[in-house]
């Protein structure tokens, strides 16, 4: 198979033949099958797909939590175990998970404690990271006493406060409501344009992936694999109403068909 | 008092708190009457016998109302009257002095309730130091280690099937026994009286210690998978993981179990008290009062265990509270 899809310039993720067959009691499952991808730096890559496509495997993978049983994947030119202890990426899962007895600011400070910075630099990253997400002013408060989507902004920080090159999400906004969805998937485009971080972001809204996206993957399940590789003509500055033009149907058109194609190789 | 205090947010106007006050107090001020009710009810039906064999070999002739007024103020009924034990409970605490004179030396003196009480919280709060922090221990060991996992639990499981009341004269005659000990009540390092303390504080260890593994365990494991893996992206270390997430993700587990292990540990201290011939304590009073037939005295006694087991649980409430508020739990 050929390597599907490269943009940019430094490959920072980059997956060769890429297996991951799970043992259940049910016998193997092949979660992943002959996955190649690369994704350069600066890129936003959404994975789509329906349940039980990959895509959180995959993004599992890329930040060692899940370990291929076959080919290979470098992260940042290391294993993901190695990018792991160089703290390559920031991970944010389904729910914020912020812990409920730390306030926001000392739920941001978790990494940077386990990470071993001092005080003062502690500080001055937490100051930084509640600017960037829009949350200054709230960082004496405990999880409980913000509305959702302030807690995943809260924990969108937390993975933003060591600075990694890597964003990991794993449908960060999949819980919230529509408008709330709108306004984070826009703050998080300014982000993304700010700290021109490489994102990866798992999600099955094709208007999200579409939105957001440099470079849209299509995954479909059993077993789970790339069938589409879309690299968006969509400029890097983009207004909510970009959604309603042409060229931003066009590219969802396409996502469609490509799932569309996945299920039907399955019926 | 504390009801009120807790379910009457800030803001709220002290018409709503007395409203609170009164709903809070009213269902439970009837409980209590139902039950005052059928305890003295059940008194008369049950020390009736007594009051009319007396009546007959006597020779006296009594109305119903003499007879249900006897039954109720009998020197040793079968069931003591609410009044006669509150009367007694009153005597005994607030009617006799704390510390008496005695050779010229002021001592605690056995009349007093109190002084038998203290006897038995002191054993009791040790007893549960040590078994909690024992629990503790075990806990952390087994959510830690898959060999103490599966060799621990079943041993503490089984060691609470062990009728207590079986191994309490056991322990005491060992520990008691024990050279290391006599040798340190003879180099003048403890009391007589504190080293009578320490068998009865291990078998309110022995009885504590279990409600704590089993909470801390689960609170230990209590962590999602989600929780957990966000710990792995940080590559944190196993002690990291631990006092970040593990131990105060288990803090309200712990405070639950500790309720439940500091009643345990005062039966344990009872119970401890109960075959060894102890002279002070409530387990003491409790045998005196069954030795001689006075009733009153053991219901009185059975109440100052009740209230002393209500208070320390309260405390660990109140603790309990201001730690979690600390942590920032939703009130």
């Amino acid at each position: 198979m050929p390597v599907q899809g490269s943009t940019g310039a430094t490959p920072v993720i980059e997956a060769r033949g890429l297996d991951l067959t799970f043992q259940t009691a049910d016998g193997p499952v092949q979660a992943l099958r002959d996955v190649n991808l690369t994704i350069g730096k600066g890129d936003f890559v959404s994975f789509i797909g329906p349940s039980g496509c990959g895509k959180t495997t995959f993004l599992r993978v890329i930040a060692a939590l899940e370990h291929p049983t076959g080919g290979t994947i470098t992260v940042n030119g290391m294993t993901p175990d190695e990018a792991r202890q160089a703290r390559a990426y920031g991970y944010v899962f389904q729910a914020a998970g912020l812990y409920p007895w730390r306030t926001i600011e000392k739920n941001i400070k978790l990494p940077l404690e386990i990470m071993g910075f001092d005080r003062a630099e502690q500080d001055r990253r937490v100051q930084n990271v509640l600017h960037l997400v829009d949350l200054e002013g709230f960082g004496k408060k405990f999880p409980w006493q913000l509305s959702g989507g302030m807690q995943q902004r809260a924990s969108i920080a937390r993975a933003l406060a060591f600075d990694a090159d890597i964003l990991l999400m794993d449908e960060p906004f999949g819980a919230l409501d529509e408008i709330v969805r709108d306004h984070l998937n826009e703050q998080l485009l300014k982000l993304w344009a700010r700290t021109e971080k490489t994102i990866g972001f798992v999600t099955h809204s094709i208007p999200e992936a579409v939105y957001l996206s440099t470079k849209i993957v299509v995954m479909s399940p059993r077993p789970g694999r790339i069938t589409d590789v879309i690299d968006s003509p969509l400029p890097r500055e983009r207004p909510l109403d970009i959604r309603d033009t042409p060229e931003f149907l066009a590219i969802a058109h396409r996502v469609r068909e490509g799932l569309r194609a996945g299920h039907a190789y399955d019926d | 008092m504390s009801v009120a205090a807790a379910s009457a947010p800030t803001g709220r106007r002290g018409g709503a708190a007395l409203g609170t006050l009164v709903g809070a107090v009213l269902p439970v001020l009837t409980v209590v009457l139902a039950i005052v009710a059928l305890w003295y009810a059940a008194s008369v039906m049950m020390n009736r016998a007594w009051t009319l064999d007396q009546m007959e070999r006597r020779g006296l002739e009594m109305t119903a109302m003499e007879i249900v007024a006897d039954t109720m103020n009998q020197e040793r009924p079968v069931l003591p009257t609410p009044h006669q034990v509150f009367a007694e409970l009153w005597n005994t605490t607030v009617g006799e002095p704390v510390m008496r004179e005695r050779r010229g030396q002021m001592q605690g003196n056995p009349r007093n309730l109190v002084f038998h009480a203290y006897h038995t919280l002191w054993p009791t709060i040790l007893g549960f130091g040590i078994g909690s922090i024992l629990g503790i221990l075990l806990a952390v060991g087994i959510v830690h280690s898959r060999a103490m996992d599966m060799s621990v639990m079943p041993w503490a499981i089984a060691s609470q099937t062990i009728p207590i009341l079986a191994i309490a004269p056991i322990i005491v005659v060992v520990v008691s026994n024990l050279p290391a000990l006599n040798n340190a009540v003879d180099a003048g390092l403890i009391s007589e009286d504190t080293k009578l303390l320490v068998p009865k504080a291990l078998i309110s260890a022995y009885l504590s210690f279990f409600p704590v593994v089993v909470g801390m365990v689960a609170g230990l494991r209590s962590p999602n998978a989600m929780d957990l893996d966000l710990m792995r992206t940080y590559s944190a270390s196993r002690p990291q993981t631990f006092w970040k997430l593990r131990l105060p993700a288990s803090v309200p587990f712990l405070f639950t179990s500790l309720k439940v292990s500091i009643a345990a540990a005062l039966v344990g201290t009872i119970v401890a008290e109960l075959p060894t011939g102890a002279r002070f304590g409530l387990g003491a009073r409790l045998l005196t009062g069954s030795y001689y037939g006075q009733t009153i005295q053991i219901w009185s006694a059975l109440f100052m265990a009740a209230i002393c087991a209500a208070g320390l649980v309260m405390l660990l409430g109140a603790i309990e509270k201001l730690v979690l508020k600390r942590m920032g739990v939703k009130p």
